[in-house]
């Protein structure tokens, strides 16, 4: 679920307000998001997937809260690692190309 | 369309109640036919609903007849012999066509060694942001985060309309009066937290069997979908190439991904623990993988495991009716339902005409959604074109018949973990028998009366009280259905029936609130004698 709203990245533009379908977030005036409704939080990524600065992460675990180190996320790389991988960060653009074709009949 | 500022009063030709894939489909084919149209999503249209976060397989067939014939072939037996060759047809024209425009849209399809596009498989959030921006080029008006609560009908019983709330900010009510309605509000998963699933909560039934509409084929409702244990990821797929292991590793006799996942259950259920180890894929597939379906992997790279190296606890969630094939039933093929005015697409409606007894998975639910939304919403604008212009005058009245106005304060949550443990649990609904089913529809039944005397608090506590409603009489369609279906066919598994009965090759119809019933219903496509004994 949802763990992060890293508060040196995020712009505060309340993209993942927006695009949440599970209402997660609340905006705050003058301020970043903040994570409202953690319990509702689905394990998306979608979130992830929109936010412009990669200043989300979703931890993988759907039924549990876990503790995230930020400055861990961005060594390993994990920071924004869905949105370059599906092609969605900047310079990744065309770079997803679906192989399923190869793998699964339709 | 004309709207109120001040009052979030809308008037349109066409409402579509549901952003995902066939929603947006039937939003966009609606407002192409000269509708205007308004499309509610009760999150986002974009993110919302299963496909969105998934990626999806597509039924997609080119127009050579032997392959087809192939295609609609590989499912009948599979499917229980339930399913309309006809429906099967059409559903293949349509997705043919309809995938021709995404390609005109410029989702950038892969091209192989011969370069030809393949289109046998969308990628998620790039189709439904595609979908969200074609659907407001044509001059849909999209309203987020606006679950529907209540439909309105007019003296007659036709649908006219809706009426919901704004969930975000100051929470606010709409209404929206339309002339035809589309309910694409997708299946019911009981909020599983299988991958996209929690926004389905079987609203839409419960919207349009307070106006009387039917379903068809609650039965089909046990799919349950294989993912880590840790993990929302229920993309099954690339378990082709599991096995299955005990902690030490030792393998479990018979467990397996398609063949074999009630072996899988049992162990579950027992608490064993089952691993899965993907080591019979080659290094080529390996490779392909990870840009096939990119979101198998978060699961996996974000724990530091190697799926095809390294074994990993798995689970089975349930997936309900958004892989099962039961839904709305449908009367016609414009997708209209049993009420006038009221049309159903996608997962919201029965896909037994497709699929029959046995979940399609994601290719053909894909295929299904595109289709059924385009005809759902040529129906609908149809529909409203001859309604006549004084439709929106006609007075309209709520049909919310889950009461939620009595004196009791409602326990939404409680109310929600106790369906759960109705329904999740593999014991009572992925091998069904009479005497658990009865055990379980006595409390049921006792949630739905409870419903009659209780009220929610806030009025952000009246979508969370209407999902509650929606999953109690979700579950009883389906425990009632699976009750008349008095054997075991497809994915309906009745212990103490485990062979099919030729004489019930028919559909299980459902409805009602207060009181729940089941009748048997044969069509034409039943009459036809199986391809086995033609051959």
């Amino acid at each position: 679920m949802i763990e992060l709203v890293s508060e040196d990245r995020c712009t505060g533009c309340d993209l993942c307000v927006q695009v949440c379908p599970t209402h997660v977030f609340d905006a705050v005036p003058g301020g970043i998001p903040v994570i409202a409704r953690k319990s509702d939080c689905q394990t998306c990524f979608m979130c992830e997937a929109w936010c412009p600065v990669d200043a989300l992460y979703v931890a993988p675990f759907a039924d549990e809260e876990t503790a995230v180190d930020e400055a861990a996320l961005v060594d390993g790389g994990l920071i924004g690692s869905y949105r370059r991988t599906i092609g969605w960060a900047p310079g990744t653009r065309g770079t997803a190309i679906d192989l399923s074709y190869r793998l699964l009949r339709g | 369309m004309t709207s109120s500022r001040h009052s979030d009063s809308l008037q349109a030709d066409v409402l579509v109640i549901g952003g995902g894939p066939a929603g947006a489909w039937a939003a966009w084919q609606a407002a192409r036919d000269g509708a205007s149209v308004v499309l509610a999503d009760k999150g986002y249209v974009g993110t919302s609903g299963a496909t969105a976060p998934s990626g999806t397989g597509v039924w997609y067939v080119p127009p050579e007849p032997v392959a087809r014939e192939n295609a609609l072939a590989s499912r009948e037996a599979l499917g229980g012999h339930l399913a309309d060759r006809d429906w099967g047809r059409r559903v293949l024209d349509q997705t043919y066509e309809n995938l021709q425009r995404v390609a005109d849209w410029g989702y950038p399809f892969p091209v192989d060694d011969q370069g030809v596009q393949r289109r046998t498989s969308l990628q998620g959030p790039e189709y439904m942001k595609l979908m969200r921006r074609v659907v407001r080029q044509v001059g849909v008006t999209v309203l987020d985060h606006s679950p529907a609560l209540e439909l309105l009908t007019d003296g007659d019983g036709a649908v006219v309309g809706a009426r919901g709330i704004h969930r975000q900010g100051e929470v606010r009510d709409w209404t929206v009066r339309a002339k035809a309605v589309v309910i694409a509000t997708g299946g019911c998963a009981f909020l599983s937290k299988a991958l996209g699933c929690n926004v389905l909560t079987g609203d839409g039934y419960l919207l349009a069997a307070e106006t009387g509409a039917e379903l068809s084929g609650m039965e089909f409702s046990n799919a349950y979908g294989l993912g880590p244990a840790h993990s929302s990821v229920t993309k099954s797929a690339f378990y082709r190439w599991a096995t299955f292991r005990y902690a030490d590793g030792s393998l479990i006799e018979g467990a397996g991904s398609k063949h074999g996942r009630s072996v899988i259950a049992r162990h579950l259920q027992a608490g064993t623990a089952v691993h899965a180890l993907l080591d019979l894929a080659n290094d080529q597939e390996r490779r392909d993988a990870r840009s096939a379906q990119p979101n198998f992997f978060l699961s996996f790279d974000r724990i530091g495991i190697d799926p095809f190296t390294q074994q990993f606890p798995v689970t089975l969630r349930l997936e309900g009716t958004v892989r099962g094939t039961g839904g709305l039933r449908l009367v016609d093929e414009r997708c209209a339902t049993t009420v006038p005015g009221l049309f159903a697409a996608g997962d919201a409606a029965t896909r037994e005409l497709v699929c029959g007894a046995f979940t399609g998975g994601g290719s053909h639910n894909a295929a299904w959604a595109t289709s059924s939304g385009t005809w759902a919403g040529a129906g609908a604008a149809a529909h409203a074109k001859a309604d006549g212009a004084d439709a929106h005058g006609r007075a309209a009245r709520s049909e919310a018949r889950a009461a939620l106005q009595g004196g009791r304060a409602l326990d939404s949550l409680g109310l929600i973990e106790a369906v759960q443990r109705e329904v999740l649990p593999y014991d009572r609904n992925l091998f069904r028998d009479p005497v658990t089913l009865r055990d379980s529809l006595v409390r049921l039944d006792g949630y739905w009366e409870h419903l009659q005397h209780a009220t929610a608090g806030t009025p952000a506590d009246r979508l969370r009280a209407r999902e509650a409603a929606a999953m109690v009489a979700t579950a009883r369609w389906m425990y009632r259905s699976a009750l008349a279906r008095d054997e075991s066919r497809g994915m309906h598994k009745r212990v103490d029936r485990p062979a099919s009965d030729p004489a019930q090759r028919h559909h299980v119809l459902s409805g009602g609130l207060d009181a729940v019933w089941t009748r048997a219903h044969r069509t034409a496509a039943h009459a036809q004698p199986l391809l086995a004994e033609a051959a």
